[in-house]
C-alpha cells in the first residue's frame, strides 16, 4: 500500500514499525499538495520547511521512544481559523491577510504534542460564514469529486485537503454544521464534539456559544484517534469542560446490539432530495439489521433552528469580529479621514459580503429596541429544542439522518441567495444550539457520483455512542471508495 | 419672585481594585510600567484569545457590596458593552447590566448640620478598565498603551441621593475608606484608581420629577468635582431661566478653564448592544463563599477606634484623625508596633505630619515615608542621638523622600555633640562669658538658666543633648 | 417583504457595526436584512412566554483563576502585526480635537 493511501492511524503504525518515516510520510503529502492542489486549492498556506522540519523533528522523538502515540509522525492540514504561532492565519478573509499569530491554538497545540506534524492551513469560508467555501476572499476549494462543484464549507478546505489526499487529517471547526456538511459532500468522516470537550483558545470567533473544534478523516477510527488527541480541559477557555472520558478510541466496537436509535421524520420531509433520503434510511435499515433498535419519531421545532441560529450567530459574530479594525493587526484602508473613517473603510474594504451581511444584521438584533424582540426570543427558541434534544434522547442513545438535503451544489449556485443557502444547514444547525455531538460519515453516493453523508446525533458527552455506531455502519458498508485515482 | 432650585446628584464611581494580575488575564497590573509591557493576547484583543475571570475580582467586589450594605447576587454574568475606540482592544467592554454583582445598599454620611443621611448604592458591577491613549505632539496621531487595559474595576453607581457637592465629597470619603480599608483598593483619585463621573440635574424645589440630567467626566479630585458640580448647576439653571433645556448628554469638565463642554459625535450611537458574553459562564455565589469573605473583612473604623482607645491610650481626637484614613492607621499601627511609643507617633502623625500635608496638600495615602524611617527617628531622639529641633529637619526630609533618619543625620552631621570635653569647654566659655546670668542664677533665679542653656546650644549650633548642656552647667555652677 | 430597511437604518447599522455601504452593495444589504428579518420572524410563532433566555447549554459556572501573575512582556510578539507603531505603541489617527 502506497503510504498516502493510508489512514492515519495506519500511517503512524507504519512509522513506528520503522516501514517509512515521519519525514516521507511529510514528503508524500507535499507532493501531493504540490501536484493537486493548483487544481482544487485546499490551502491558504502550505508550510512545507516547516512540515519537513517537525517531521525531522518527530521522527527523532519516535525513535528515542519519546513519542509513542496513535498519532506520532502523521501530516495534518489545519483550518485557517486557528491560530498557529509564526504561520499566517487568514480565516481566508482579506482582513487578515497579514496576521502572524504569536500563540497556538490549544487544539492544535495538542495535537503536535501527539506528534502530528502541521502541513498547513486550509481554506474556508470568510470568518467560517458560509456553506460553501466560496466567500473566501482567496479563492474557492473545489470539490475532489468533481470539480465544478463545491466542497461545502465552511471547512472545505480541510475536507477537500483529506478527500484529494493532500493531508491524512485535518482540524475544521463547526458552528452550525461546518464540518459534517463539507464531509458529508467530499466522503470524508467529520465530527463536532460536544460544546466545551476541545478548547477553544485560539480557535478565531465566529458565534462563540455554538463554535466547536473537531477532526475530519478517512475513517471512523482516525476520527477517533484525532478527537482523544485534540479534547483536553483548558484553563484558558471558561467554556471548557473537565471530563475523563476522553479515550474515544475504545469505543470503536463493531457492534450496536440494542442500540435505541430514533430517526425524526421531520429530517425527511420537503426539501430533502430522493438520493439522499434512499441512502439514509438504507444506513438505518443495515443498523438495524446488526441489532439496533431503529424507530421513527417527531423531534418537532426542526424549522425554528435556522432562524434562531442566524440570529444567536449573527449577534455574536457582530460583536466578536469588531476587534477587526485596523489597529492592532491585518488590514488597514490606505486613505481615511480622521479615526472612524479608518475605521469603516478597512471594515468595509477587508470584510467581503456574507461576513457584512452577518455583521449588520447581527448589529442590528442587538440594538436598542430590537434585543428582546430577536435576540432574546432567539435564546428561548434555543431553550425549547434544547428540550426537544433532551426529551428525544430520553427515548434514544443516538438520532440518524441526513447531513444535508442534497450532495455537493455547483460552483456559484448557493450565493445567489442567501436564505436558500442557509436552508442547506436545516439538519446541522439544532445540534450547535443544543451543544451537542454529531457525526458525518458517507453512507453511499447519488446518481452522479456524489458522496452522501449519515448523520449520527449524540446527547451531550455522548460521542462513544456515535464512535460506536459509525464504526459499526462503517464495516458494514465498506472501503469507501477515493475520490482522486490518479497521482500527478 | 426668583426660583429656588435644588441640585440632584447621582455618581458612577470607578474603583481600581489591588490584585496582582488583569480581571481576565495574567498580566500584572503594577503601576507605571513602560507602555505595552504589560500585555498578551487576552488584553490586546487578538483573534482567538478567550478571557478567564480572577477570583480575586469577584471577592473584592463582595467584599465591598458587604461593606457597603448591598444585596449580594447569588447568580451574576458578564455582559459586553459594544463600542469602537481605540482603548477598547476588542472594541466592546467585558462588564455587568443585567445580572450585577451587588445591588440595593447604600452608607451614612454626615451632612452640614450634623445630622446622619443614607446614600443609596443603586449596584455595584465588575468590568475591565480601557488602555491609555496618548497624544504624540509630533505627528498627526494618538499611541496606545494597553498596559491598564484589563485592569479590573468595580463601578458603584449611587441612587440620586445627593443634594450638594459637599454630600458627594462626604460620599466619596465614605467609600474610599471602607474600600481602604477592605485594601481593596489604594483610591488614589490623582492617579486614576478612583474615578467619580457625576450625574446632574436641577429642578425647582418642591418638584417631585427630576429634571434631565447630564453626566460629567473627567474629575480627577474632590477639588475639581466640587467646582464641576457648582459650575454645571449653574449653567442647567441658566439653561432654565432662559427658558431653554438641558440636553441629556456626557460632558467633560475642564478643571483648568473651569467649564464643561459636550462630548458629541455623530459616529456615537450611545446603543451599546449589551449581552450575555457567551465567553464567561456564570457566577454562582454560595453560602460557603459569602460566609469566607465575610470572615476576611478587616476591622473597620469603628472597632479600630475602640481598640486603639484601649490599647494605645491616645486622646479620642486623634484617634479620629488617624483613622479616619486607612493609610495612616496602618502607618500608625506599624511604627507604634516597631518602636513601641504609641503616643509618640501619635504626636508625629498629629503634629507635623498634618503640618506639612495641610502645607503641600498632600493625601494620606501619598505620605511617602515608611513606618520604619518613622520608628527610627523616634528611637533616635528618645535616645538623645537628636535634638527635637534636629528631628523636625529630619522629619521634613522624611516627608519629602522618605529619608533614612539614620543615615540622614550622619551624612549631614546633625549629631547632637555627646563628646564630654567638648561639652565641658563650651560650657565654661559661656559661664565666662555671661557673668551676670550666673550670679542671677546663684541668687537663686532658677529661669536664668535656661538662657545660658540657650546659648551652649548657639555656641554648639544646634547639635548638642539640652538634658545634656543643663546638667552640664548645673555641675559647673 | 414585511420588514422594509430604510436608508436610515442601514446608516444607523453603519454606525454601530463601523461599516460604510455605498451604490449597489447597500441596496442589496438592505433587502437581504429585511429578507433575513422576514425569516426570523417565524420565531414569533412560538409562544415562549415561559420560556428563560438559554445563553450556555451547560450549568458550568464559577470557573476562575487565581490571582498570580502569569505573563512576562511580551511587547514585542504583540505589536509585531500592527499596521503602525511607534515608541512601542499601536498608532491610530488622532483621537482628540
Amino acid at each position: 500500500m502506497k503510504i498516502t493511501d493510508m489512514t492515519a492511524l495506519q500511517l503512524a503504525e507504519a512509522i513506528r514499525a520503522g516501514q517509512t518515516t515521519a519525514v516521507e510520510a511529510a514528503e508524500a503529502m507535499l507532493a501531493n499538495i504540490e501536484a493537486r492542489d493548483k487544481r482544487y486549492n485546499c490551502y491558504v498556506t502550505v508550510d512545507a520547511e516547516g512540515a519537513l522540519a517537525q517531521a525531522r523533528d518527530v521522527q527523532a522523538k519516535i525513535e528515542a521512544g519519546e513519542l509513542t502515540g496513535a498519532l506520532a509522525g502523521v501530516p495534518v492540514a489545519i483550518k485557517d481559523n486557528m491560530c498557529t504561532e509564526g504561520l499566517l492565519t487568514t480565516c481566508s478573509s482579506r482582513i487578515l491577510y497579514n496576521f502572524v499569530p504569536p500563540y497556538t491554538a490549544e487544539a492544535v497545540l495538542n495535537l503536535k504534542k501527539a506528534g502530528a506534524v502541521i502541513l498547513g492551513k486550509t481554506n474556508m469560508d470568510e470568518f467560517a460564514m458560509g456553506s460553501t467555501t466560496e466567500t473566501s476572499a482567496y479563492g474557492v476549494t473545489r470539490n475532489p469529486w468533481d470539480t465544478e462543484r463545491v466542497p461545502g464549507g465552511s471547512s472545505g478546505g480541510s475536507a477537500a485537503a483529506v478527500a484529494a489526499g493532500e493531508c491524512f487529517c485535518a482540524l475544521g471547526s463547526d458552528t452550525g454544521g461546518s464540518i459534517r456538511q463539507p464531509a458529508a459532500y467530499c466522503g470524508t468522516v467529520g465530527m463536532k464534539p460536544t460544546y466545551g470537550t476541545v478548547s477553544r483558545y485560539g480557535l478565531i470567533a465566529y458565534g462563540s456559544s455554538l463554535d466547536q473544534i473537531g477532526p475530519l478523516t478517512r475513517d471512523v477510527a482516525d476520527c477517533a484517534a484525532v478527537l482523544t488527541a485534540i479534547a483536553s480541559h483548558d484553563e484558558k477557555d471558561s467554556t471548557s469542560i473537565a471530563r475523563e472520558d476522553t479515550d474515544f478510541t475504545s469505543a470503536l466496537l463493531d457492534d450496536v446490539k440494542g442500540m435505541r436509535i430514533g430517526v425524526p421524520n421531520d429530517y425527511f420531509g420537503d426539501g430533502l432530495d430522493g438520493g439522499v433520503k434512499e441512502a439514509v434510511l438504507a444506513a438505518a435499515k443495515a443498523l438495524e439489521e446488526k441489532g439496533a433498535v431503529v424507530e421513527h419519531f417527531d423531534l418537532s421545532l426542526v424549522e425554528y433552528a435556522i432562524p434562531a441560529y442566524y440570529t444567536i450567530a449573527a449577534a455574536e459574530a457582530s460583536s466578536n469580529l469588531e476587534r477587526f479594525d485596523g489597529i492592532k493587526y491585518g488590514y488597514r484602508a490606505k486613505e481615511y479621514a480622521g479615526l472612524h473613517n479608518m475605521y469603516k473603510k478597512s471594515r468595509s474594504e477587508g470584510f467581503g459580503e456574507e461576513v457584512k451581511r452577518r455583521i449588520m444584521l447581527g448589529s442590528f438584533v442587538l440594538s436598542s429596541g430590537y434585543y428582546d424582540a430577536y435576540y432574546l426570543k432567539a435564546l428561548r427558541v434555543k431553550a425549547l429544542i434544547k428540550k426537544a434534544f433532551d426529551d428525544a434522547f430520553g427515548k434514544y442513545d443516538v438520532i440518524l439522518g441526513p447531513v444535508a438535503p442534497t450532495t455537493a451544489p455547483r460552483l456559484g449556485e448557493s450565493l445567489a441567495d442567501p436564505i436558500k443557502m442557509y436552508l442547506g444547514d436545516i439538519y446541522t444547525i439544532a445540534v450547535n444550539l443544543a451543544g451537542l455531538p454529531a457525526i458525518s460519515l458517507p453512507c453511499g453516493r447519488d446518481e452522479n457520483g456524489l458522496p452522501i453523508g449519515l448523520q449520527l446525533i449524540g446527547d451531550c458527552f455522548q460521542e462513544k455512542k456515535l464512535i460506536r455506531t459509525a464504526y459499526t455502519y462503517e464495516k458494514i458498508r465498506g472501503a469507501f471508495p477515493a475520490a482522486v485515482k490518479e497521482v500527478g | 419672585m426668583a426660583r429656588e432650585y435644588e441640585t440632584v446628584i447621582g455618581l458612577e464611581v470607578h474603583v481600581e481594585l489591588a490584585t496582582k494580575t488583569k480581571i481576565f488575564c495574567g498580566c500584572s497590573t503594577a503601576f507605571g510600567a513602560e507602555p505595552n509591557t504589560q500585555i498578551c493576547p487576552v488584553c490586546t484583543g487578538m483573534p482567538g484569545s478567550l478571557p478567564v475571570l480572577n477570583r480575586q475580582v469577584l471577592e473584592y467586589a463582595i467584599a465591598v457590596g458587604l461593606a457597603t450594605d448591598c444585596e449580594i447576587a447569588r447568580y451574576a454574568k458578564f455582559d459586553r458593552k459594544n463600542y469602537f475606540y481605540p482603548d477598547n482592544p476588542q472594541n466592546y467592554q467585558i462588564s455587568q447590566l443585567y445580572l450585577p454583582i451587588c445591588r440595593n445598599g447604600g452608607v451614612e454620611i454626615q451632612t452640614a448640620d450634623g445630622g446622619v443621611k443614607k446614600v443609596g448604592i443603586h449596584e455595584i458591577h465588575m468590568e475591565e478598565d480601557a488602555g491609555k491613549l496618548i497624544h504624540d505632539e509630533w505627528g498627526d496621531c494618538s499611541l496606545v498603551d494597553y498596559n491598564r487595559s484589563g485592569v479590573p474595576l468595580i463601578e458603584i453607581v449611587s441612587e440620586p441621593d445627593m443634594r450638594s457637592a459637599e454630600e458627594v465629597i462626604a460620599y466619596l470619603e465614605k467609600l474610599r475608606l471602607i474600600i481602604q480599608y477592605l485594601g481593596a483598593s489604594d483610591c488614589k483619585l490623582q492617579e486614576g484608581s478612583m474615578r467619580a463621573d457625576v450625574n446632574l440635574s436641577v429642578r425647582e424645589i418642591g418638584t417631585r420629577e427630576f429634571g434631565t440630567r447630564t453626566e460629567m467626566k473627567n474629575l480627577n479630585s474632590f477639588k475639581a468635582i466640587s467646582r464641576a458640580i457648582e459650575g454645571e448647576t449653574e449653567r442647567q439653571i441658566d439653561l432654565l431661566e432662559s427658558g431653554e433645556k438641558v440636553i441629556q448628554e456626557t460632558r467633560r469638565w475642564d478643571d483648568a478653564k473651569g467649564e464643561s463642554y459636550a462630548m458629541r459625535s455623530k459616529e456615537d450611537a450611545q446603543d451599546y448592544r449589551y449581552f450575555p458574553d457567551p465567553d464567561l459562564v456564570p457566577i454562582a455565589v454560595s453560602d460557603e463563599m459569602l460566609e469566607e469573605i465575610r470572615a476576611k473583612q478587616p476591622e473597620f473604623r469603628t472597632e479600630k477606634r475602640k481598640r486603639y482607645r484601649e490599647e494605645f491610650g491616645i486622646p479620642d481626637y486623634d484617634i479620629e484623625i488617624i483613622t479616619a484614613s486607612k493609610y495612616m492607621a496602618d502607618l500608625f499601627e506599624a511604627a507604634a508596633a516597631i518602636c513601641g511609643q504609641p503616643k509618640k507617633v501619635s504626636n508625629w502623625l498629629m503634629g507635623e505630619t498634618l503640618r506639612l500635608m495641610k502645607e503641600r496638600e498632600v493625601e494620606a495615602e501619598d505620605l511617602r515615608f515608611s513606618p520604619e524611617n518613622l520608628a527610627k527617628l523616634i528611637t533616635l531622639t528618645d535616645a538623645g542621638t537628636i535634638n527635637s529641633s534636629v528631628a523636625k529637619e529630619v522629619f521634613e526630609a522624611m516627608f519629602e523622600e522618605n529619608a533614612d533618619p539614620e543615615k540622614y543625620v550622619e551624612e549631614k552631621g546633625l549629631k547632637n555633640v555627646n563628646d564630654e570635653g567638648a561639652l565641658r569647654k563650651t560650657v565654661e566659655e559661656v559661664i565666662a562669658a555671661n557673668p551676670q546670668s550666673v550670679a542671677d542664677y546663684r541668687g537663686g533665679k532658677e529661669k536664668a538658666i535656661g538662657f545660658l542653656v540657650g546659648q551652649t546650644m548657639k555656641a554648639m549650633k544646634g547639635k548638642a543633648d539640652p538634658a545634656a548642656v543643663n546638667r552640664m552647667l548645673k555641675e559647673l555652677l | 417583504m414585511a420588514n422594509i430597511i430604510s436608508d436610515e437604518t442601514i446608516d444607523y447599522v453603519g454606525i454601530l457595526a463601523k461599516l460604510e455601504l455605498s451604490g449597489e452593495e447597500r441596496e442589496q444589504a438592505k433587502s437581504d436584512m429585511g429578507r433575513m428579518l422576514d425569516y426570523i420572524d417565524k420565531l414569533g410563532e412560538l409562544d415562549t412566554a415561559d420560556v428563560e433566555p438559554m445563553s450556555h447549554v451547560f450549568p458550568v459556572q464559577n470557573v476562575f483563576r487565581g490571582d498570580v501573575v502569569t505573563n512576562g512582556d511580551e511587547r514585542e510578539a504583540l505589536l509585531a502585526n500592527a499596521p503602525e507603531q511607534k515608541d512601542g505603541m499601536f498608532v491610530v489617527p488622532k483621537t482628540f480635537e
